[in-house]
């Protein structure tokens, strides 16, 4: 039992949280001191450390809230409220969900599809290749305005121009794990197709694709994660009307820390799941290949 | 098909690679002929081109000069029409299919009808004594085996040209002496005509029909020897005064070929 316990990663894991809180609690009370103290002078009242302590831990806007305040917070906004509530950390989380959703697949077929010709157009490979180095070489946040606008014009609102945001960001691991995944057949396989004369697509799904599996779900973890904040950063110009990056923006705007720490909290943790359920899929499909046992 | 005698004639066969460095002749006049039946072995040390000469016939490269024909038709031809089996030098067994999965490969591509893949990948399988092996990845097989399955992929769609390369090059001496015996019963069997390249003079003397010693820069042919041993044959023949005879004669074409410049 204590041997199982010292094996796994539970002590490790649980040392480094540990500290993370201890150092979280210590950083409340310095960064939350220089405005209490102000308060103290200007009241005139009396204060010594311990209840300087424990307000830094107690304030309605924080400079930095303490763990516990953003747990309560996230508790009450999580389960404590009506799913359909505009207040319920639920209901926000799943517009972001839903639009990182979309805007993964959108991306992940477009980027499948210039893989793929890519890797069997030669001309493709000169002319498209920069372009799609040149579109992530544009800041994000100066164009996803621009894509909400556009599309807000000829009647786009709502999931899809934030699944555009996320489409364009996460297409473009997405093609260049695929392009090195296609080619990464050794020249032995690839003779060894010639020598049976099988057509391109014969050769495709016989061997370039399931060849590319890894390099589809490494790209596919990095992509996902990265739709999710392409879907966070389409919230902010929308009006902020609903989704986590909503929150963060009205949170921002009335000075609600608090409110801003639980959605970062609950942004990441959607993050890590949808990572997490690549890493499950993959582990699915490499069972089903029998590359792992 | 044209049923001719011949199933490989090279005349003057030139190749000259193109390199950064400036050309490079792989291959110099090349006058090779080979009969159906016949098992030859290229036989030189590494550069003399026996891989790339393989590869020719194979038409995984082209000639830069002299006439190549494969069945009567070009090369290309015969790839299209699937004239042969090929041996890698590594097995080349695709890590996510079953040995039944990459045993039916060929026959998929060549769609061979489904009941007739399993029938076929079954008796290719018992050809090289794997049978039972069919649901096993090939992570789960040794070396040995591995390359006795892609043998047997060699010969599930019935090819009458097998070319090797150097199949049991990477294997430890006991089990390659193993399959070389296996091997040549194999041959014996079938009378496929085979081309296998090789560095290992034993196995060349032991195997062969006709053995072809080539010389490097530029690849050519010094000697062409047509073995005098009996066909059936065992390893113990390797003892005998007559396999020493002939190995000494390979060695001896080796040597004048070679050069250490």
């Amino acid at each position: 039992m204590l041997n199982q316990l010292l094996k796994s990663s539970f002590i490790p894991i649980t040392t480094v949280v540990s500290l993370i809180v201890v150092f979280w609690y210590a950083g409340a009370v310095y960064l939350n001191s220089d405005v209490l103290i102000d308060k103290y002078e200007r009241q005139n009242t009396e204060w010594n450390f311990k209840k300087l302590v424990e307000d830094s831990w107690a304030m309605g806007r924080p400079v930095l809230p303490a763990p516990h305040q953003i747990m309560s917070d996230m508790n009450k906004s999580l389960f404590g409220r009506k799913i359909t509530s505009k207040r319920s950390l639920v209901y926000h989380g799943w517009v972001t969900i839903s639009s990182t959703m979309v805007g993964f697949v959108m991306g992940g077929v477009l980027g499948i599809l210039l893989a793929i010709g890519i890797v069997h157009v030669p001309t493709l490979n000169k002319s498209v290749l920069p372009w799609i180095i040149a579109s992530q070489t544009i800041p994000i946040l100066a164009i996803a305005p621009m894509i909400i606008v556009v599309l807000g014009a000829i009647g786009l609102t709502g999931l899809l121009p934030k699944a555009f945001i996320s489409a364009y960001l996460c297409f473009f691991p997405i093609v260049i794990g695929m392009v090195k995944g296609l080619r990464s057949p050794d020249p032995i396989h690839l003779d060894l197709m010639k020598t049976y004369n099988a057509t391109q697509a014969q050769a495709f799904w016989k061997l370039r694709w399931p060849a590319s599996t890894p390099y589809l779900f490494a790209s596919f973890k990095v992509s996902i994660a990265i739709s999710l904040v392409g879907a966070i950063v389409g919230e902010l110009p929308a009006g902020a009307r609903a989704g986590l990056g909503a929150r963060l923006l009205t949170g921002s705007y009335y000075g609600q820390t608090v409110q801003i720490w639980s959605a970062l909290i609950v942004a990441s943790v959607i993050a890590a799941s949808l990572v997490f359920l690549m890493s499950f899929m993959e582990r699915i499909v490499q069972k089903r290949m029998g590359v792992l046992s | 098909m044209e049923d001719s005698a011949k199933v490989v004639e090279a005349g003057k066969v030139d190749l000259v690679f193109q390199t950064a460095d400036g050309p490079v002749h792989a291959l110099s006049e090349i006058d090779l002929e080979i009969n159906r039946g016949d098992f030859i072995s290229l036989i030189g040390p590494s550069g003399c081109g026996k891989t790339t000469l393989l590869r020719l016939i194979a038409d995984l490269e082209k000639p830069t000069g002299g006439v190549l024909k494969v069945n009567g038709m070009s090369p290309e031809e015969a790839r299209l029409n699937r004239a042969y089996g090929y041996v890698f030098q590594s097995p080349a067994l695709y890590p996510w299919r079953t040995v039944e999965g990459n045993l039916k490969l060929p026959l998929e591509i060549m769609g061979v009808e489904k009941t007739d893949q399993s029938r076929r990948a079954s008796e290719a399988l018992e050809m090289v004594d794997l049978t039972g092996f069919e649901k096993k990845f090939p992570w789960q097989l040794s070396g040995g085996m591995q390359q006795r399955v892609s043998i047997a992929r060699a010969l599930t769609f019935h090819p009458d040209l097998l070319l090797m390369d150097e199949p049991f090059g990477a294997l430890d001496e006991i089990v390659r002496d193993q399959l070389n015996e296996h091997f040549h019963k194999l041959w014996e069997q079938t009378h496929k005509t085979v081309v296998f390249v090789t560095h290992s003079i034993p196995e060349a003397a032991y195997l062969s029909t006709k053995i072809v010693v080539m010389s490097p820069r530029p690849g050519k042919i010094i000697d062409i020897i047509e073995s005098t041993l009996p066909e059936k044959r065992t390893l113990d023949i390797r003892e005998t005064q007559e396999f020493l005879e002939l190995s000494q004669r390979i060695r001896k074409g080796l040597r004048e070929g070679h050069s250490y410049d």
